[in-house]
Order: C-alpha cells, then structure tokens, then sequence
C-alpha cells in the first residue's frame, strides 16, 4: 500500500492554481502565525493596544454606519435614537484617529519598519490617508449647513489641486457614495491586509542600545 | 457648541483650546502608555 501523501506540502502529482495557492498561504501564514496564542515579552506594554484600540473603533464606525445609512439624513437628524447613532458615529470617529495617531507615533519611535516590515508601514501610511478621505466625505454627508459650508470652502482647495472635475466636493450623491462604500470597503481591505503583514512577520524587536552585546 | 471655540495665541502658535487640549491628552496618553506595567507581564521574561 502506497503511503499517504500531504496534499500541501508534497510535490505536485497534479498543478492547478488553486493548490499553488494553497501551498503558498500555508507556507507563509501557518495557522499558528495567523491566529498566535503567546506574544514576545516585549510585547507586554499598553502601547501595542493602542493598534487594537483602533481596530475596535473602526468596527463600532462601521456598525453605527450601516445603521445610519439604512434610515437615512431625516432619522439621524431629527428623532432621539438617530441622534445618538449619529454621536456614535461621530465619536467611534474621534477615537479611531485619536488612537491610530498614538499607534503611529508608537511604531515611529520603535522604528516598526525594520527588519523587512517597510510594506507594513507603507501600508499603514496609505490608511491614514484614506481614512483622512473617508472622513472628509462623511463631514460632506451630514446633510446640514455645516456640511455645505465645508463643501463651499473644500471646493476651492480641490479646485486648485486640478481635481475638482472628478471629485466633486459639491455634489453630494457623489461624495456620499464614496463615504459609505467604496472608502469603508478600501479603509477594511486595508486593515486587513495591515493585520496580516504583521501576522507574516511578527512585531518588530525592540531596538538594542548602543554597545550592547 | 453653538459658538466658535476660544483660540490660543502665543507668537507664531495659534490653536483653538480644544485641540489644545486634545493633543496635549493624546501625549500625556502615550507617555503614561509606556511608564504604566502591563497585567500579567513578569520582569525579565
């Protein structure tokens, strides 16, 4: 009797993309790297849960949107409940940059970069500038008079950058599908290809001080 | 909240006090982030 082979480690009896892929991911991710139950000592500091703290904010902006896009502007605007799913959203906001920004100023200081992390950082960076857009659309979606006057003042910024003719600050269909899909679902993508990378790789290490052995 | 914020003005810095505020938590946060132990962390694992 032939002794049984692993289908995703051993050599290719058959080829198909879907098995390259799947040889792939279990080389790169195993299942104790993707979803690890111990940490490095130095890992044991309230700075890395300033990462985690994001995340979290992230999933209540999300959760609060998809409720206030389901009853609309009259709702959050005009019953008790709608406003206070709206001062959810808005201040899961708040914490979300309050702590991706201690995040960044944590993984600056530790230089998270090294080591073959640059991707990583890379990655990060592009976030923070697609959530700073996500953001500056949902200003542009509250439908209130604070909204238009952003959007009086944004136009002639974006105008003068040369791209108001396709992003158009004043036209609130526009700006208000970009905050509620195709931002959230690149800012999400984003996050989770960010949370892998550091899956891949692991924390950085602390960086040693001078002349130590 | 229905009026424009009180600004801080010291020669060439101009910040409205609540973001004062705000950034000045933000840094008293990270530093008390990195002095304050962690739960379950035992010195020189």
């Amino acid at each position: 009797m032939r002794p049984a082979r692993d289908p995703n480690t051993s050599g290719p009896e058959r080829s198909n993309w879907t098995l390259a892929l799947r040889r792939l991911l279990i080389a790169r991710l195993p299942p104790e790297h993707l979803l690890p139950d111990r940490q490095p000592y130095y890992v044991g500091s309230w700075v890395y849960v300033f990462g985690v703290v994001t995340i979290a904010a992230l999933v209540w902006v999300v959760a609060s949107g998809v409720v206030l896009a389901f009853f609309g502007p009259q709702w959050w605007h005009l019953s008790a409940v709608g406003h206070f799913f709206n001062s959810v959203h808005y201040w899961s906001v708040q914490l979300l940059f309050v702590f991706m920004v201690l995040h960044l100023w944590g993984q600056y200081f530790a230089a998270g970069w090294r080591d073959g992390r640059a991707p990583t950082w890379m990655v990060g960076v592009v976030i923070f500038v697609v959530s700073l857009l996500t953001a500056f659309t949902g200003y542009l979606s509250q439908q209130n008079f604070d909204s238009q006057w952003i959007a009086l003042s944004a136009k002639d910024a974006t105008n003068s950058l040369g791209v108001g003719a396709f992003f158009n600050v004043l036209n609130f269909g526009q700006m208000y599908g970009l905050h509620v899909m195709l931002l959230p679902v690149a800012v999400t993508a984003l996050v989770t290809v960010h949370i892998l990378q550091i899956r891949l790789r692991g924390v950085v290490k602390p960086i040693e001080p001078r002349g130590a052995p | 909240m229905n009026t424009p914020a009180a600004y801080f003005h010291w020669q060439f810095i101009l910040i409205s006090y609540p973001n004062l505020f705000l950034i000045i938590g933000m840094i008293g946060l990270f530093v008390a982030a990195l002095l304050a132990p962690f739960p379950g962390r035992r010195g020189g694992e």
